[in-house]
């Protein structure tokens, strides 16, 4: 009996144990300070599920050596054009998410390949480079969200009638589109978004069974050792620059899973910090530098997204004043800096 | 009969790494100002051993060790390397512990330094005392000389020849004054004769200082030369223990490996003749680091086993690697009636060549990734096999079970040493990576297969079972064989035909029955007669 608990402590790691003691602790003590059990849980499946896929998108580049996806920023990007063209034209329900779908992706494939090429030829400084691919874009979509033509009154400065404006709803659109599918309630609190979950179980599936086919497994190879994976015949630069296309695309389809549930388009720095909870999700995981796993991804979401959810809600009932925006921010730079600083070693 | 405790004595010392034991039972003792000989193949446990006695981090991390030793009659528990240093053991590792920008007096007394007072150190204490250079200067010379060698103490470390290097540190062991077991692991392996000659001259001379000295060496008449005592280890046991008055070289060898040495060489003297050429390659050259190779032309017959050889950095390795893409090269190489194109590995590949490479570690592995991987992933790439059809053949996917299979198969062929095909090859010993790098050759199933420096770094045992591989799947598969050495000796035991490289060209082919002495004098360039073609 010792024995099994020390083998599985081994092999789920001591920070991701402590982590879920934390999170079972929260759930214990909500009730005691009158914060609802459903609700939490809820609150916590739909965080899940929003962020799920954008987690994910760290899998692939992880694999193939380039490290974690700073730049997730530049998906995110494609997504949100995909998703307000969606409403300039005008598409509701369900059809509106694929059209937004449908329009981020080749832009994600786009950008996401010349932001290949790009760490293509900063190899072992990846992730330094990533993170200003991010941040750049981001400050030259600021521009652009100013001065691309988009007419939909829903989206424009109501006084100038031009530029988009920095909040955008998606109410009437597609809000919950996805979320919605087969989703039932429990009470009045527990909100179960099973549409979405099943969404992000397809895609850890495609991903799951994408890196046991013979390009997956060879983008693993390159991230394991490009000079043997040359020496087999694999196109190193080509697999890498798969990897961050893919990586771009679910960026972009992971930020339009996120909005239909949020309700909302954030555009200008909205995307600034997205890729840092994503990283750190990932890291809390289990994942490492080169090694990344669909359970790495799922365990970190769930782990990384309840800590956020809880604190704060149970935080703020036991002190009795409102600093639940306060203690978020604490908590999840706390965790991102904690899930960096285990870049190098994770299984310790 | 000593009447005082022995200086260090080991009792039934045992290891395991990952249920693989590598130590078992080890008991020797060593008196004070003793040589002690330790000697066996690679993968035996001489390192280990001595990361148990130097307290090596890596012991603890892996679960520790079994048995006891006693320094001075006194049980020893090193809990890290500093505790040893503490107890007088010195060690000297085969990879340099040098600051390169420091001068061999600097590194001698490296925090130890000699020190005086100063202003300062009123206000902030005995760390900011100043350095007495004239005594560092003095204590550094000291303990060169009682090395026996001129090396002046002002020197640059980074200035000097790999021997010095190595002088150095072993002075800076001896400057300890508490310093009573010097360990030396291979301290002969870069120095040059002369030089191993001097060392040995200084290690007399400590002994004589009463200090005790375990010697590590793959030189076996120098263990002879300079030891009281020798132990030799193999898998992880002493199998013997012996003065050198009592035995010889051969006797040693012997013990090593467990079994006669002659053989490992011994070449069948039957000459095999073939018909038709299979590659032939005309004016390669390849821009290979180190190892450039300028304008090649040679031809290999179906069936054969064609050795390249040469000293190294003359090109002989580039040539495979330019070959199988690796390197920019140009030329012409026919392979079967059809030309390879250079600088894609695809292009060999895909016609039925396969290398193994002489970088193991960097090219030939993923050292993170099970064995089965390892084995089968160029396959997997280049022929599509080991994958499986799902959703009616919508795209396919890893057979695992398959892939299990295969693998368990050549664990088995090759006997390589692991706790099964999930273990990841960065656990495995040298010997056993090589067998997985000539695994992963073989499941391609070449035509012809290149494989350089295959006994690079591995021990005699493990080498006879790599040359043996080689010429079975020579003979049974009728697979032509590329072999490049850097060691004539392994070149002549198995192949029919040996080129051998100079500046980048070839310098001549001679079949292997030629005597060395006539491929010494092409390694040197004395013959020049590169385009001589020997019938066979």
């Amino acid at each position: 009996m010792m024995n099994n608990i020390r083998s599985f402590i081994e092999k789920a790691g001591w920070p991701r144990v402590i982590i879920a003691l934390f999170l079972l602790g929260l759930f214990v003590m909500a009730p005691f300070v009158r914060v609802r059990v459903d609700t939490s849980i809820s609150d916590t499946l739909v965080r899940f599920g929003m962020n799920g896929v954008m987690v994910l998108a760290m899998v692939p580049m992880i694999q193939a050596g380039c490290g974690l996806n700073f730049g997730l920023p530049l998906g995110i990007i494609a997504g949100l054009l995909g998703a307000v063209t969606s409403i300039e034209l005008g598409v509701t329900g369900l059809p509106g998410i694929f059209t937004a779908m449908l329009i981020a992706t080749p832009i994600a494939i786009v950008l996401g390949w010349l932001y290949g090429q790009l760490l293509n030829r900063v190899k072992g400084g990846e992730m330094m480079i990533a993170t200003y691919v991010g941040f750049s874009s981001v400050a030259f979509m600021c521009i652009m969200w100013l001065v691309l033509p988009y007419k939909s009154p829903n989206m424009v400065w109501g006084y100038a009638g031009a530029g988009l404006r920095t909040t955008i709803s998606v109410d009437g659109y597609w809000s919950r589109a996805i979320s919605d599918i087969l989703a039932f309630n429990i009470g009045d609190f527990f909100y179960c978004p099973t549409g979405m979950m099943l969404f992000f179980a397809f895609l850890c599936f495609a991903m799951w069974m994408f890196m046991k086919t013979k390009i997956g497994t060879a983008m693993t190879t390159v991230g394991s050792n490009p000079e043997y994976a040359k020496a087999a015949g694999v196109n190193v630069d080509r697999m890498r620059t798969l990897s961050v296309v893919l990586s771009t695309v679910l960026g972009a389809i992971g930020i339009i899973m996120y909005e239909q549930s949020f309700g909302f388009i954030q555009l200008y720095m909205g995307p600034f910090y997205m890729a840092f909870p994503a990283v750190a999700a990932i890291l809390i995981g289990g994942a490492s530098v080169n090694k990344a796993s669909i359970l790495n991804v799922v365990i970190g979401t769930i782990l990384f997204q309840g800590i956020l959810t809880m604190t704060p809600s149970v935080i703020n009932s036991l002190i009795e004043t409102d600093m639940s925006e306060v203690i978020r921010i604490i908590v999840s730079n706390g965790m991102i800096l904690y899930a960096l600083t285990r870049v190098v070693k994770v299984k310790s | 009969m000593a009447l005082s405790e022995p200086l260090l004595k080991m009792e039934k010392i045992g290891k395991a790494y990952f249920g693989n034991r590598v130590l078992k039972d080890v008991s020797f003792t060593l008196e004070k100002g003793q040589i002690l000989g330790l000697v066996g193949e690679n993968g035996a446990g001489k390192s280990t051993l001595m990361n148990i006695l130097f307290g090596m981090s890596v012991i603890q991390e892996t679960g520790g060790y079994e048995g006891k030793f006693f320094i001075n009659g006194e049980e020893a528990q090193f809990k890290n390397p500093l505790d040893a240093l503490d107890a007088g053991i010195g060690m000297v590792h085969q990879e340099f512990s040098l600051i390169p920008g420091f001068t061999a007096a600097e590194n001698i007394v490296l925090n130890r330094e000699p020190t005086q007072y100063n202003v300062l150190v009123e206000s902030f204490g005995d760390r900011l005392r100043t350095l007495n250079t004239d005594e560092m200067e003095l204590r550094g010379k000291t303990a060169i000389e009682k090395l026996n060698v001129v090396i002046d103490s002002d020197t640059l470390v980074s200035e000097m020849p790999v021997g010095h290097k190595q002088f150095t540190e072993i002075a800076r062991e001896i400057d300890k004054e508490k310093t009573q077991l010097l360990v030396l692991d291979e301290p002969t392996a870069v120095l040059t004769e002369s030089e191993a000659e001097i060392l040995l001259a200084s290690m007399r001379k400590l002994a004589a200082m009463g200090i005790a000295i375990i010697f590590i060496s793959h030189r076996l008449h120098e263990i002879i030369d300079v030891c009281d005592k020798i132990v030799v280890l193999r898998d992880g046991q002493v199998v013997h223990e012996t003065t050198p008055a009592q035995t010889n070289v051969m006797e040693i060898a012997t013990h090593m490996v467990g079994r006669n040495i002659e053989s490992a060489f011994a070449r069948e003297e039957t000459v095999r003749s073939f018909a038709k050429d299979i590659l032939k390659v005309e004016h390669l050259w390849v821009d290979m680091p180190g190892e450039t190779v300028r304008d090649v032309s040679f031809s290999v017959k179906e069936g054969e086993i064609f050795g390249i050889g040469g000293l190294a950095g003359q090109g002989k390795l580039g040539i495979a690697n330019g070959i199988m893409g690796m390197y920019p090269s140009g030329g012409s190489v026919v392979f079967d009636g059809k030309e390879v194109v250079l600088n894609d590995p695809r292009s060999p590949l895909s016609m039925g060549i396969a290398s193994v490479s002489e970088d193991r570690r960097g090219v030939g592995l993923l050292l993170e990734e099970p064995i089965s991987w390892n084995i089968i992933f160029t396959t997997l790439q280049m022929q599509s096999r080991f994958l499986k059809p799902v959703f009616g053949g919508l795209f396919k996917i890893r057979d695992e079970e398959a892939i299990r299979e295969a693998t368990q198969k050549y664990i088995e062929a090759l006997e390589i040493k692991c706790t099964g095909e999930h273990q990841r090859v960065q656990e495995l010993s040298g010997g056993n990576q090589q067998k997985v790098c000539l695994a992963k050759a073989f499941a391609l199933h070449p035509k012809l297969l290149f494989v350089s420096e295959p006994t690079r770094g591995i021990d005699v045992g493990a080498k006879r079972v790599v040359l043996d591989t080689l010429r079975e799947y020579n003979q049974k598969r009728g697979t032509t064989i590329v072999m490049i050495s850097s060691e004539l000796e392994e070149l002549r035991s198995i192949c029919d035909q040996i080129a051998i490289v100079n500046e980048g060209r070839i310098g001549g082919t001679r079949p292997a029955t030629c005597p060395s002495t006539e491929f010494g004098l092409l390694m040197l360039g004395e013959i020049k007669n590169g385009v001589e073609k020997v019938g066979v």
